[in-house]
């Protein structure tokens, strides 16, 4: 509902626009963009893809994590027109054909890794950068590496349960309180 | 964010040629240019993005490696030259920031990044740093970061970053480049002291990019550590750091390197400390001995009074640590 | 039909709304954007008290892309009488915030200009170039300042539970022979939720205004909104599906919600306003407080004087209270109690509830204090509390409707392994490391509030429950369908939970643990209610199969009602709906407490929770490395999401303990840590895992449901258990917190 890519009225902004290409979730763009909006802002308001969230907008939080080029950064902080020619992957784009759950996304929603939901997003973008990135292995390490992303919830521990159970591959239960 | 124009080179001689006025920035990562901007305290009319530039190698070169301005923070900690000669830049990067940070921090925008100050990031306030001649409202105010040593009464702010306080005890040199030439600068004589011109932060000129940092050859693979306190155990900025690193033969400390971070407008390295351990077995009270000279001028602003205590312990535990091999590990919280 | 899920009574059932939020899909306030929409950034006061001289707004207005600048010089006209600000939730005493209503400025980052562009850029730009010129008048941020002037309040606050005294607490503190007398501090925190406060006014034309709001109570935003801009009550409609974290900030409408429904009632178009983190700090938070414990036992640690005193911050324009004083004093056996709370205006906004209010700070600090009686008196802290244990609630001398708080010491202690502590401090260590144990008792109220929930049967079988509740994070959409199941026996694929939307049944704000018991026993009694509607038209269908039969003779499950006798004979819901030739059935049921029943028993929940932290000896890094938090709580609905609430409950007092603080420089006024870099909160390196059990608590009083609610209990007692553990690892008593490295030195 009122979901609408947010579009400047023409004659705005439309000296300072810069061509910049991106894709997008696997999808090329064209777009003329001024050079002070961030990934951040253009993912959300011009593209209308809400799913990345804001959580601070200056790189303290992590809720706005995106994968660039496969690695995970914080989108708030990069300016849309410095990451010309580059592959943007959000959280949506993350789910499978027909919209399958990503095996992320399944084990948030089984370990009950978030509460808001808010900064879930972000993590679960974040947690795709650490298995690529390939420096985690313990539950130590990961939590170190998760530690970018704020959950204000406090879902930590079952954030590191859904991480593990797609690390090791397997399907672990959850764990239940006693 | 002020309205800037934006420019997009692939030589560096194009950005050279662009760069120089007062108003003028280079972009790197963003990761502190873009946030300051937000915070409308940066406020450049220009900006030249450098990311396209081909400065994002890292190079063996005779005198040791040669680190492109560009190299990403999350590359230079795990490029397996620097994990294995300098594993203390490592830890020192790793400690930094978060993951996501890194992947976009440069080793030139890391180098030059500004400091956290409260008062400096919040425009409704009075600095010096900010703007020249207002006065600097941290002192006698919220001092929790600020400096106890080499402040001045015009600024009292630390330089936050992790990377540079092991660079800076690697004896790393910046490479710079202008559209009149190059230069290099040690990296003691880099970041400089606020005296009354806090609105420097480093000896770079106007137009000056940053193309590489070059350590030197000797390594440091045995006795090293990078000690980092802060306010929570990841994501924080330090109160106090530590990056030592030592040779030990025959029991006898040789080249020994301290610097430390969070405490001065500069990583602080204290050559006559350092002297005082050369030479010696690695034993506590020598280590104290050596954290009492360093810190023998130190001051505190009231809030950061503790922040003398706190360095003195971890100069002596960071020197521990180095010369029982035994660094501070980033995942394993316990303090080695 | 294998595939579909039963859910019950303690069904760990996974979120229903988990798919949508793992994939980005859950729309959060911000994210309704409609055509046309314009965006508008807030510009905020740099003086903490005065007055504004001269708002200059043209070199704002010259940028291409701003549409208008608002100030209180040319704000469109709205009522002017305080009552018409007051939202359910606010103090009844005082005047509740106006934002741009006048010149005058009563706190630092108060609203004071609201720039309205094309662009959230260009309007966040535009709001740098405002001129203002201030007069400054004098004012006090400082609490520990105006301590002498704390005052209580003559009429509270809604909800407040009045501080009841019993014999003579001071004269018994003083004539006992152990003492501990202490003045405990709690630095000022802020919810920090994660999601910032945006609001989008949907202008729809002909009148109709659709809002969508980060709040806690679409009822409340909307009662708020209609009559502070005069808006006709059945022409608004606040919708908030989902709330990104609140922890209580939630609980009164933001300004956000103001300004925007300004600007669109100025301009007659859609506005959405986002409040940046640093406005995040600009409105309510949990008051800082100086609170003074002083206990008085015999030897053998039993009780025998209480004297408890705390003052906690309000603001200048509203006497804003929490319960702080009442919870030691409710839970432990002890003759003789004194007990005085007051507030002290400082000239900050109105401090607001924040997760546990009163009991967070009260019952945290309480137990700091008892952990010093337990070391006065040589005592295991864990006896003490034993010792002193009652099953009744001892301020007011009431039964409880149940508390098996002694369950909870009893079962925490054994999965801690308490047995194995050694008594004396810094007498654990490993290493380098000294190792602390400690151990607290939580309390928090389980309260229930009227709400009306409606139960809608559809043609096609499905069953849609719905009350215009909130969803910030504990599961109610999740509660909703799994209530929903358990009372109609239908798989849960076949329900759907609707909340957020004020047009539904009328529901309370969500806070004070209350949504599960309130919204729970609702959707429970509604769903009632639409079965035997549903029994009443199968009966009457002639020649039916259960033409005339009797309640007692049915049975639900399976979206049939069948013939217990013989199960085989029944209707499914959809044909029964057919056969009477209804196109839908519906029922709208209200649940309340029993008011007179609340009066006569106490109705708690209860926890213990024992904590082990580590201490580097030498440059004093404290970390939390076992939690085990046993809890109290009636039924679990889904032990899945009750966990969760705990675990957060749990990382909210590791914040409290360590890290959370908001640094006011006083000499201006004004927070200074202003963002997540500085004010911290806990990433995951600093959460160790957490054990979390639920002890069994049978309790067919509390309400219809015997649920007690969770969203709060994990982080009472929590922040005095770390507190605690690092007395016992260092020997180092702290009585302020957070206790941050600087005061482990
Ligand atoms: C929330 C948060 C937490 C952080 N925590 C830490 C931490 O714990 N430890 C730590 O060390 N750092 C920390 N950082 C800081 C981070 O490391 C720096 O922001 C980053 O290193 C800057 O690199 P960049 O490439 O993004 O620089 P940019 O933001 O692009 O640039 C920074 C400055 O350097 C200039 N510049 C960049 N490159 C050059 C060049 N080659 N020559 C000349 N000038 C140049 C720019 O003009 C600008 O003035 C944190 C940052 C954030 C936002
Ligand atoms: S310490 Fe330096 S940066 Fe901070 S307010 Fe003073 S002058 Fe500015
Ligand atoms: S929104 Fe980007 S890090 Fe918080
Ligand atoms: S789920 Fe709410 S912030 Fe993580």
């Amino acid at each position: 509902m009122f979901r609408h890519p947010q579009t400047t009225p023409k004659g705005v902004e439309t000296d300072d626009a810069i061509r910049v290409q991106l894709s997008v979730n696997g999808e090329p763009l064209d777009l003329d963009l001024p050079p002070w909006t961030s990934l951040l802002d253009l993912l959300r308001h011009r593209l209308a893809l809400t799913g990345t969230k804001k959580g601070c907008d200056h790189g303290q939080c992590g809720a706005c994590t995106v994968l660039v080029d496969g690695r995970r950064i914080n989108s708030c902080l990069k300016l849309a027109v410095s990451l010309d020619g580059a592959e943007v992957t959000t959280i949506e784009g993350m789910a499978g054909e027909g919209g399958a759950l990503h095996p992320l996304q399944d084990a948030f929603v089984r370990h009950d890794g978030f509460q808001c939901g808010y900064c879930t997003p972000g993590q679960i973008c974040s947690a795709q950068g650490l298995l690529n990135e390939g420096h985690a292995q313990s539950r130590e390490e990961i939590k170190e590496l998760m530690s970018g992303n704020i959950c204000r919830c406090g879902a930590y521990p079952n954030i590191l349960d859904a991480i593990e159970d797609v690390l090791n591959d397997r399907v672990s239960e959850p764990r239940m309180p006693e | 964010m002020r309205r800037f124009s934006y420019s997009r080179p692939t030589e560096v001689s194009e950005a050279l040629a662009e760069a120089g006025g007062e108003d003028v920035r280079f972009l790197a990562g963003g990761t502190n240019l873009v946030d300051l901007m937000k915070e409308n305290v940066e406020r450049p009319q220009h900006l030249v993005d450098i990311t396209r530039l081909p400065l994002d190698r890292i190079e063996e070169i005779q005198s040791g490696l040669k680190i492109g301005a560009l190299v990403l923070n999350s590359d230079l900690a795990h490029d397996p030259k620097v994990e294995n000669r300098y594993p203390l830049l490592s830890l020192a990067l790793l400690n930094g920031a978060s993951p996501q940070l890194r992947n976009s921090a440069t080793t030139g925008g890391n180098l030059l990044q500004r400091t956290r100050c409260y008062y400096f990031y919040d425009v409704a306030t009075a600095c010096n740093k900010r703007d020249p001649g207002a006065g600097c409202q941290a002192i006698g105010g919220l001092t929790r970061l600020h400096a106890i040593l080499g402040a001045s009464p015009h600024c009292i702010a630390t330089h936050p970053s992790d990377m540079c306080v092991a660079m800076a005890a690697l004896d790393a040199v910046v490479h710079v480049e202008s559209a009149t030439g190059t230069r290099t600068i040690p990296f003691e004589d880099f970041h400089r002291l606020p005296g009354d011109t806090p609105q420097r932060d480093t000896t770079l000129e106007p137009g000056e990019l940053v193309t590489a940092v070059e350590l030197p050859a000797t390594r440091f693979d045995r006795h090293y550590t990078y000690l980092k306190l802060r306010d929570r155990q990841s994501y924080a900025f330090a109160l106090v750091s530590v990056a030592a690193a030592m040779r030990l033969e025959d029991g006898v400390m040789t080249d020994v390197r301290l610097a430390l971070g969070g405490v001065a407008h500069k990583p602080w390295r204290d050559r006559d400390a350092e002297a005082l351990l050369s030479g010696k077995a690695p034993e506590r009270a020598l280590f104290s001995k050596a954290a009492e000279a360093i810190l023998a001028d130190a001051q505190g602003q009231g809030a950061n009074d503790f922040k003398i205590e706190l360095a003195r312990r971890a100069i002596v535990r960071g020197l521990d640590q180095a010369a029982r091999g035994t660094p501070q590990s980033v995942t394993d919280k316990r303090i080695a | 039909m294998t595939n579909l899920t039963r859910a019950g009574f303690g069904t760990p059932l996974s979120r229903v709304d988990g798919p949508a939020k793992v994939t980005g899909q859950a729309q959060y306030a911000a994210e309704f954007q409609p055509e046309d929409m314009l965006h508008a950034h807030v510009h905020t006061a740099r003086i903490a008290k005065g007055k504004i001289t001269r708002i200059d707004v043209s070199r704002a207005l010259a940028v291409e892309g701003v549409v208008d600048v608002l100030t209180h010089e040319n704000r469109p006209k709205v009522a002017w009488f305080d009552l018409k600000y007051k939202d359910m939730t606010a103090p009844l005493r005082g005047s509740p915030f106006k934002a741009l209503y006048d010149e005058n400025v009563i706190f630092s980052g108060q609203p004071i200009a609201l720039v309205v562009a094309e662009t959230p850029e260009i309007a966040r730009y535009a709001s740098t170039l405002l001129d203002v010129d201030y007069k400054w008048a004098e004012f006090q941020t400082d609490l520990a300042q105006v301590l002498d002037q704390a005052f209580v309040p003559r009429i509270p606050r809604a909800g407040y539970h009045k501080p009841k005294s019993r014999g003579d607490g001071e004269q018994a503190f003083s004539d006992a022979p152990v003492q501990v007398s202490n003045r405990y501090h709690l630095s000022p925190e802020h919810h920090n939720p994660l999601e910032m406060f945006a609001s989008t006014v949907i202008w729809e034309g002909d009148g109709h205004v659709t809002i969508s709001d980060k709040t806690q109570g679409v009822k409340n935003s909307h009662w708020y909104i209609c009559n502070a801009m005069g808006w006709d009550r059945d022409k608004v409609r606040i919708l908030s599906p989902f709330v990104g974290g609140a922890f209580g900030s939630g609980l009164r409408p933001q300004y956000q919600l103001y300004l925007a429904a300004l600007a669109a009632k100025k301009l007659e178009r859609s506005v959405q306003v986002v409040m940046t983190r640093q406005e995040m700090f600009g409105h309510g938070y949990r008051p800082e407080c100086y609170q003074t414990v002083s206990l008085g036992a015999d030897r053998e640690g039993h009780l025998k004087g209480i004297v408890n005193s705390a003052v906690t911050a309000t603001s200048s324009i509203e006497n804003y209270m929490e319960t702080v004083v009442n919870w030691g004093s409710m839970v432990y056996r002890c003759p003789d109690a004194k007990l005085d709370y007051k507030i002290a205006k400082v000239d900050t906004a109105t401090p607001c509830d924040m997760r546990a209010p009163g009991g967070a700070t009260g019952m945290n600090l309480f137990e700091v204090a008892m952990d010093e009686l337990a070391y006065a008196c040589d005592i295991d802290p864990l006896e003490l509390r034993l010792r002193n244990y009652t099953d009744r609630e001892a301020m007011k001398d009431k039964p409880y409707t149940s508390k098996a708080l002694h369950d909870c010491y009893e079962r925490g202690a054994a999965k801690f392994g308490w047995d194995r502590r050694s008594h004396a401090p810094r007498s654990m260590r490993d290493g380098h490391e000294l190792i602390g144990w400690g151990m607290a008792t939580g309390i928090w109220e389980a309260m229930m509030a009227p709400t009306s929930a409606r139960a809608r049967l559809s043609a096609d079988g499905t069953l849609e429950v719905a009350t215009a509740t909130a969803d910030m994070g504990p599961g109610t959409y999740t509660m909703m369908t799994q209530i929903a199941a358990d009372t109609t026996g239908l798989p849960v694929e076949k329900i759907t939970a609707k909340l957020g939307d004020s047009d539904l049944p009328f529901s309370p704000v969500q806070g004070g643990s209350m949504t599960a018991a309130s919204a729970g026993t609702a959707v429970q009694k509604a769903c009632d209610a639409l079965l035997e509607e549903l029994l009443e038209a199968a009966r009457r269908i002639e020649d039916g199969p259960l033409a005339g039969v009797d309640l007692d003779e049915v049975g639900f499950g399976d979206g049939r009602i069948y013939l217990i006798d013989d199960t085989k004979i029944g209707m499914r819901f959809e044909e029964i709906l057919a056969a009477a030739e209804m196109d839908s059935l519906e029922a709208t049921e209200l649940a309340k407490p029993g008011i007179i029943n609340m009066m006569r028993k106490a109705r708690n929940t209860h926890s213990a929770v024992f904590v082990e932290v580590r201490v580097d000896e030498d440059v004093g890094m404290a970390r939390v490395t076992r939690v085990v938090n046993a809890v109290a709580a009636g039924r679990i609905i889904n032990p899945k999401t009750a966990r969760s609430q705990i675990l957060g409950g749990v990382v909210f007092g590791i914040g409290m303990a360590l890290e959370e603080e908001t640094l006011a420089d006083h000499r201006i006024g004004r927070w200074m840590n202003h963002n997540l870099a500085e004010y911290h909160v806990p990433v995951n390196a600093d959460v160790p895992d957490i054990d979390v059990l639920f002890v069994e608590e049978q309790d067919d009083e509390v309400n219809p449901i015997g649920v007690k609610g969770v969203g709060e209990i994990g982080v009472v007692g929590t922040a005095a258990a770390i507190a605690n553990a690092l007395f016992h690892a260092t020997g180092k008593r702290v009585r302020e917190l957070p206790i941050t490295i600087d005061k482990l030195l």
